[in-house]
C-alpha cells in the first residue's frame, strides 16, 4: 500500500474555474517528488489538499490508510502531526526565538494546556537542538527569527517540520524567495535530511533544473491537470515545453 | 503616452477637488453666518482675556491638593476603563479577525459591536448612560469603556490580520489547537501593536475623561466645571494646567514604553 494515494481529486474555489481536475497519483514511502508547472497551475492547492489546508471538493486523498477528506476535526489534527509543511515565506512567528519556533512543531502531540504553558520534554528540546545543529544554525537558537536571513529562517522552518517526526513533508515553493546560493544550501539540506530520516517529500518548485537535480520523480501540472508523471530522467525538453507552453523557451533565450 | 494621460487626469482631479473644498467652505460660512474677519480679529482680545484672567495665584494654589485628588480619580478611571475594555477587545478582536475567527456569525457580531460602540461619540454615550446610572463615576467609566471597546476591537482586528496570517497557517498545518495557535503565534506577534494601541487609548481617555467628567459630575471635569461656573478663573487655569501636564507626562511615558517594546 502506498503512503499517499490521490484519487480523482478535483477542487474549485468558485463555480466557474476548476483549479484541479481529476488528479490521480500515488507516492511511495521514501520518495522525493517534485511538482512543477507554471504559476497558477494549481501546485499550491494540490499540496494543501493533501493535509486538507484547503477542503477537498471531489475525489479522495488517502494518506497512511486514512481518507483525509472525511476525517473529523480531532482526527485531522492527529493526521497533520504526521505531515510536516514548509512554506515559501517560512511562516515563522518572527518575534519569537528560533528554538521556540522549532518547538511549535510539537503542538500537535500536546494537549492545549501543555502547549499554552510551553511544557516540552527534555527529549523534545534535545531533538530541537539536534536538528538546528544538523541544519547549521545551532548557534542562533536563542536569537529572534526576525534577525535571521531568509535562508536561515527557512532552515528554522525545516526544523519545525522535522521535529513533528513526520512521515511526509510538503514543501510549498521552499526556495522561491531565496537567492541561487542559498537555494542550493536549502535544497541540499532538505535532500540529505529527508533521505537520512527516510521521510517522504513532495516539493512544489517552479525551477525545472532544481527539480531535475534533486528529485526521484517529477509531476508536471498544467492548468489543474497532470500532464507528466514519471522518473526524473524521462522529463525531456519536449515534455518541459509541453508543461510550460512556450514560456520557458522565451525565458531561456530572451 | 498612456502614463502622460494618467498624470493629466490626476492633476485635473486635484484641481477639481480643491475647487470643491473652497466652494463647500464658502457655502458653510454663508449658511452659518460665521464672519471670518470678526473671528480672526477677536483672537488677540481672547488672548488678552486669557492672560489677565487665567492666572494661577497663591490663592488658587491652596486648592491644589483637592484638584490633584480629583485628577487621580480621573487618571485611574481612564486606565481602568481602557484596560478592562482591552480585555474585552482582545476577545472580540480574535472573533472578528479573518485569520482567527471561529465562525462567520460571531465575526459579524464582533464587528457590529465594534462599529456600533465606536460610531457613537463618547459624549453621547455619557449622556445616554447618565439617564440610567445617574451622576457618578460608574457612568463616566462605562462611557469610556464602551467607546474604547469599539476603537480597540477595530484596531486589534487589524493588528491580528496584519501580522499573524502566515504563522497561523503554519501552526494549523502542524496539528496545533486553536488556543495553542492564539497563545503562541497570534498574541506574541501582535502584542506590541496592541499595547501601543492601549497606551494611545489611555491618553485619549484621559482627555475625554475631562469632558465626560463635566457631564457626569466626577473627577477633574467636575472640579473644572465647578470653578468655571463660580467664575473662579484662577483655579480654572490651575486645573487646566494640571490636565495639560498630566497628558504630556502620560504621552511621554507611553512613547518611551513604545520605543522599548516595538
Amino acid at each position: 500500500m502506498s503512503l499517499l494515494q490521490v484519487k480523482r481529486l478535483g477542487k474549485s474555489y468558485d463555480l466557474e474555474t476548476k483549479v484541479l481536475k481529476d488528479i490521480s497519483f500515488d507516492v511511495e514511502a521514501g520518495e522525493f517528488v517534485s511538482i512543477i508547472g507554471p504559476s497558477g497551475a494549481g501546485k499550491s492547492t494540490l499540496l494543501r489538499s493533501i493535509n486538507r489546508m484547503v477542503e477537498i471538493n471531489e475525489g479522495h486523498v488517502i494518506f497512511d490508510n486514512n481518507d483525509v477528506g472525511s476525517l473529523k476535526k480531532k482526527e485531522l489534527r492527529q493526521l497533520r502531526t504526521d505531515i510536516g509543511m514548509i512554506f515559501q515565506h517560512y511562516n515563522l512567528v518572527p518575534r519569537l526565538s528560533v528554538i521556540e519556533n522549532v518547538l511549535h512543531g510539537r503542538f500537535g502531540y500536546k494537549t492545549t494546556i501543555q502547549g499554552i504553558l510551553g511544557r516540552f520534554t527534555e527529549d523534545e528540546k534535545e531533538r530541537a537542538f539536534y536538528l538546528l545543529d544538523k541544519l547549521g544554525i545551532g548557534e542562533h537558537a536563542y536569537k529572534r527569527c526576525d534577525q535571521l536571513s531568509g535562508g536561515q529562517q527557512q532552515r528554522v522552518g525545516i526544523a519545525r517540520a522535522l521535529i513533528q517526526d513526520p512521515k511526509l513533508v510538503l514543501c510549498d515553493e521552499p526556495i522561491a524567495s531565496l537567492d541561487p546560493n542559498t537555494s542550493k544550501i536549502i535544497m541540499d539540506h532538505l535532500q540529505s535530511i529527508v533521505s537520512e530520516l527516510n521521510i517522504t517529500c513532495i516539493v512544489n518548485l517552479h525551477q525545472v533544473e532544481v527539480a531535475q537535480t534533486y528529485s526521484d520523480r517529477i509531476i508536471g501540472l498544467k492548468a489543474g491537470e497532470i500532464v507528466f508523471d514519471g522518473p526524473t530522467p524521462w522529463l525531456t525538453d519536449d515534455r518541459i515545453h509541453h508543461i510550460y507552453g512556450t514560456e520557458t523557451r522565451e525565458l531561456i533565450t530572451g | 503616452m498612456k502614463r502622460e494621460k494618467e498624470m493629466k487626469r490626476k492633476r485635473w482631479q486635484t484641481t477639481i477637488l480643491l475647487a470643491v473644498i473652497i466652494v463647500v467652505t464658502y457655502v458653510s460660512i454663508a449658511i452659518t453666518e460665521f464672519n471670518v474677519l470678526t473671528g480672526i480679529t477677536a483672537i488677540p482680545q481672547a488672548i488678552g482675556w486669557m492672560f489677565s484672567h487665567l492666572l494661577i495665584t497663591q490663592e488658587s494654589l491652596a486648592k491644589l491638593p483637592s484638584i490633584l485628588e480629583k485628577l487621580n480619580e480621573t487618571i485611574f478611571m481612564s486606565i481602568a476603563a481602557t484596560t478592562t475594555a482591552a480585555a474585552v477587545s482582545i476577545f472580540l478582536g480574535l472573533m472578528g479577525s479573518k485569520t482567527t475567527r471561529v465562525s462567520n456569525v460571531l465575526s459579524v457580531l464582533a464587528r457590529f459591536i465594534a462599529s456600533f460602540s465606536r460610531n457613537i461619540p463618547v459624549v453621547a454615550w455619557a449622556l445616554i448612560l447618565l439617564l440610567s446610572f445617574g451622576q457618578n463615576s460608574m457612568t463616566g467609566y462605562l462611557a469610556l469603556f464602551v467607546g474604547t471597546v469599539g476603537f480597540l476591537t477595530r484596531a486589534f482586528i487589524e493588528s491580528i490580520d496584519e501580522v499573524s496570517g502566515s504563522a497561523v497557517e503554519a501552526l494549523t498545518a502542524t496539528g496545533a489547537t486553536y488556543f495553542q495557535i492564539v497563545n503562541k503565534a497570534v498574541i506574541p506577534q501582535s502584542l506590541p501593536q496592541m499595547i501601543s494601541w492601549i497606551l494611545f487609548m489611555i491618553e485619549t481617555n484621559i482627555r475625554s475623561a475631562t469632558l465626560v467628567g463635566i457631564l457626569t459630575g466626577t473627577g477633574i471635569g467636575y472640579i473644572f466645571d465647578l470653578y468655571y461656573k463660580t467664575m473662579d478663573y484662577n483655579t480654572v487655569a490651575l486645573v487646566t494646567f494640571t490636565i495639560v501636564i498630566t497628558v504630556i507626562a502620560i504621552e511621554m511615558a507611553s512613547n518611551y514604553i513604545r520605543k522599548v517594546i516595538l
